[in-house]
């Protein structure tokens, strides 16, 4: 990250009716086959981006296909990735100069597509954010989508990460010593638990 | 709760709350001092940590702007946040991981076993371990350090079964769950550690030795102790014969009040340290107070550091149970076959998935560093902990134009990575990736630091007046009853965690202070 910042972690506590939408289409992208995920994300789209206060749907639908190429892991769907735009477009709305910079960047990169960069095959979109990526555009799109990403307690889940372990007691009772692929160390090393 | 008047000048001011200041604080009241404890952050507790790596990196860390230069990746990666520290009470002893090593007697004398090093401003420290040892082990007691005092060692996690098994393959000798300050059994009140895998978040369980809840409740409880957080220190003041009367601060409104006291103590950890005696110049201290020697934020240091991370076929979970509770020593003495001056350790470490992502690579993106973190289960991590070579140039100044919210300037943070530096590191990774693969790993993937949690040396002690800012005791060499409690007087950084060192030097500080009190030299 370009640097560490004050970040608002929110979005555990998002409404019901989108999360029920996210688990929908989370589960549509992994669940069905590409070609037919990526028509129902379609059809999807002018649902999800009408919740947006400040970007269009054209800008978030270039945010989301960008945001999947700076991070892009086949196992997660859309949903994930649309949450990032949803913070980006959080920050757009309070803060004009991130929504005037976030309009600017999709606009630069539709005018080095030469089309819609949204729409170009993933291997292209790679070569033209490589000619971005030194830009603070895509240092604001690449650092929230760091903290949305991989703050997200549900992708947590898809990566074998368990977080917080306080609420059960801690992994001492929870598997923190149980690796057995390799030799126990002895006792003088690695004395028993209390 | 004790409170003394802003203007009782026989008060004993410490500035900071963490490892340096807040057991100089406890040790000083329980002699009778009155204390007044200074502290720039919020008071938290282990019902308000959480175990979540960004939310606690939001309520600990020290984020006021700072600027950074200089060759090391730091500058690059993390422009405005040279160190990973805190503002709060119990400072950065809230974060650390608990990794409680003595110097080794040749890190005190690195400029006499070194010898010449081109471009490195060594100096022997004026102490030696012997001296300190007596010190070392009341230490030891106080913070209750496994493999000490007949407290045993913690049990290894998993990541720890990866680094012994690796370690000991390749010809390693000694490799152990380490000395930590985290009980393995309930002592002083405090539970044994539940091997949450949160130290660097603020220990919910209470079994790491953190100021927050030891030497600061029991400085409290002598009723001698007035401990203010949200006070932020902007200046010490002095008198015409040059002595420190007291500090000016700005309280959470902003609002400004004068402490007097007979004796200013800082331990503001490195950075801070520097800038606020820089900041306290006046017409009889141009240059900064206690800065006739020029060395007022010089030689900085931060340790040579970085990771080794190694994939593995299996899962390993390195996340779960205690960070840094492994550690390697065989690299730690000094071999100059090895191609540098110095040694270092290998301490396990493990980072959280959102902070992995933020971490590994930073600035990374595409699919070659996502294949990363899509096997994080299977990863495990060690951290290199090296001596740096101290460097005139490595220096904290103050910024010549951006100032904080009190109009002060900001911190530059300028670090050059010392050729030793980089012949360390580069052997470190090495020897860190033949562990790993000794056991199977299939990718390593080699980190570079972190922001600096180690900060040593602007302040840093010695024999001459004219080679630091501080003597043996901290005490400045420039103004008799100003004292600096904290890293920055670290002569050189030897290739140890600093906080077992710090608390050292701070009880030592205590009974100086009391004795030359006694003789009416203070």
């Amino acid at each position: 990250m370009g640097q560490l910042r004050l970040v608002h972690t929110k979005g555990f506590d998002v409404k019901i009716k989108r999360r029920e939408f996210l688990r929908k289409s989370a589960m549509m992208v992994a669940g069905v086959s590409a070609a037919a995920a990526t028509a129902s994300v379609a059809s999807l789209a002018a649902e999800w981006t009408a919740g947006l206060k400040t970007l269009n749907q054209h800008q978030a639908e270039t945010l989301l296909r960008m945001t999947r190429q700076i991070y892009p892991h086949d196992r997660l769907g859309d949903a994930f990735y649309i949450k990032v735009v949803e913070d980006l477009d959080a920050e757009a709305t309070a803060k004009p100069a991130t929504a005037r910079m976030l309009k600017a960047g999709v606009a630069n990169l539709d005018r080095i597509s030469g089309g819609k960069f949204a729409d170009d095959p993933q291997p292209i979109q790679i070569v033209e954010l490589k000619k971005i990526e030194h830009t603070p555009f895509f240092d604001k799109v690449r650092s929230t989508a760091l903290v949305s990403l991989y703050n997200n307690k549900d992708v947590w889940k898809a990566f074998g990460y368990q977080g917080a372990s306080y609420p059960f007691g801690g992994y001492v009772h929870h598997g923190f010593n149980d690796l057995n692929w390799l030799p126990e160390p002895p006792e003088s090393a690695s004395p028993k638990p209390a | 709760m004790t409170r003394y008047d802003t203007s009782d000048d026989s008060v004993v001011v410490i500035i900071g709350s963490g490892a340096g200041g807040a057991t100089l604080a406890n040790e000083l009241c329980h002699k009778g001092f009155k204390v007044v404890l200074l502290e720039a952050g919020d008071r938290q507790s282990l019902q308000t940590f959480r175990n979540d790596e960004w939310f606690a990196f939001n309520q600990l860390a020290w984020l006021d702007k700072r600027t950074t230069s200089g060759t090391w990746r730091v500058a690059k990666d993390f422009p405005n946040l040279p160190a990973w520290t805190c503002k709060t009470v119990g400072g950065t002893t809230t974060h650390w991981a608990g990794a409680s090593l003595r110097l080794q007697e040749h890190e005190f004398k690195a400029k006499g076993t070194y010898s010449n090093v081109t471009g490195a401003n060594l100096l022997d420290w004026p102490i030696t371990l012997a001296e300190l040892a007596p010190y070392y082990a009341r230490a030891e007691d106080k913070m209750g350090v496994t493999r000490t005092n007949d407290i045993p060692g913690l049990p290894g996690n998993n990541n720890f079964k990866v680094m012994y098994n690796g370690a000991t393959r390749v010809g390693y000798k000694t490799v152990h769950t380490g000395r930590m300050a985290i009980n393995s059994r309930p002592r002083d009140r405090r539970a044994s550690c539940w091997q949450l895998g949160f130290c660097f978040q603020g220990c919910k369980s209470g079994a790491k030795w953190s100021t927050l809840y030891t030497e600061v409740p029991k400085a409290e409880a002598t009723g001698k102790l007035d401990l203010r957080p949200g006070a932020q220190v902007l200046q010490i003041q002095h008198d015409a014969h040059g002595k420190a009367t007291g500090v000016l601060y700005a309280d959470r409104d902003g609002k400004h009040t004068v402490q007097k006291a007979r004796i200013v103590c800082v331990a503001c950890n490195s950075i801070e340290s520097a800038r606020l005696l820089l900041n306290s110049a006046s017409s009889t201290f141009p240059h900064g107070l206690a800065n006739s020697s020029g060395q007022v934020g010089r030689n900085y240091m931060r340790h040579t550091t970085g990771s080794v991370f190694g994939i593995f076929k299996h899962p390993v979970h390195m996340y779960r149970g205690t960070v840094m509770a492994g550690i390697i020593t065989d690299e730690a003495d000094h071999n100059p076959k090895r191609g540098f001056a110095g040694g270092f350790e290998f301490e396990t470490i493990s980072l959280g998935l959102p902070f992995a992502a933020a971490f590994l690579n930073p600035g990374a993106w595409g699919r070659d560093y996502t294949s990363i973190l899509e096997q994080y289960p299977n990863m495990a991590g060690m951290w290199i902990v090296g001596e740096d070579m101290p460097q005139a140039t490595n220096a904290v100044t103050l910024h010549p134009t951006i100032k904080d919210q009190f109009g002060l300037p900001i911190p530059n943070v300028h670090y050059d990575d010392h050729p030793n530096d980089i012949a360390m590191r580069n052997y470190a990774y090495k020897q860190g990736a033949a562990v790993y693969e000794a056991v199977g790993a299939t990718r390593i993937i080699e980190v570079p630091p972190y922001p600096s949690t180690h900060n040593l040396g602007t302040c840093r002690m010695s024999e001459r007046s004219a080679d630091g800012v501080c003597n043996k005791w901290g005490q400045t060499h420039d103004v008799k009853n100003l004292f600096i409690s904290d890293g920055s007087q670290f002569t050189t950084s030897a290739g140890e965690n600093p906080t077992l060192t710090i608390v050292t030097l701070a009880i030592r500080q205590a009974d100086h202070i009391a004795a030359e009190s006694a003789r009416q030299n203070l």
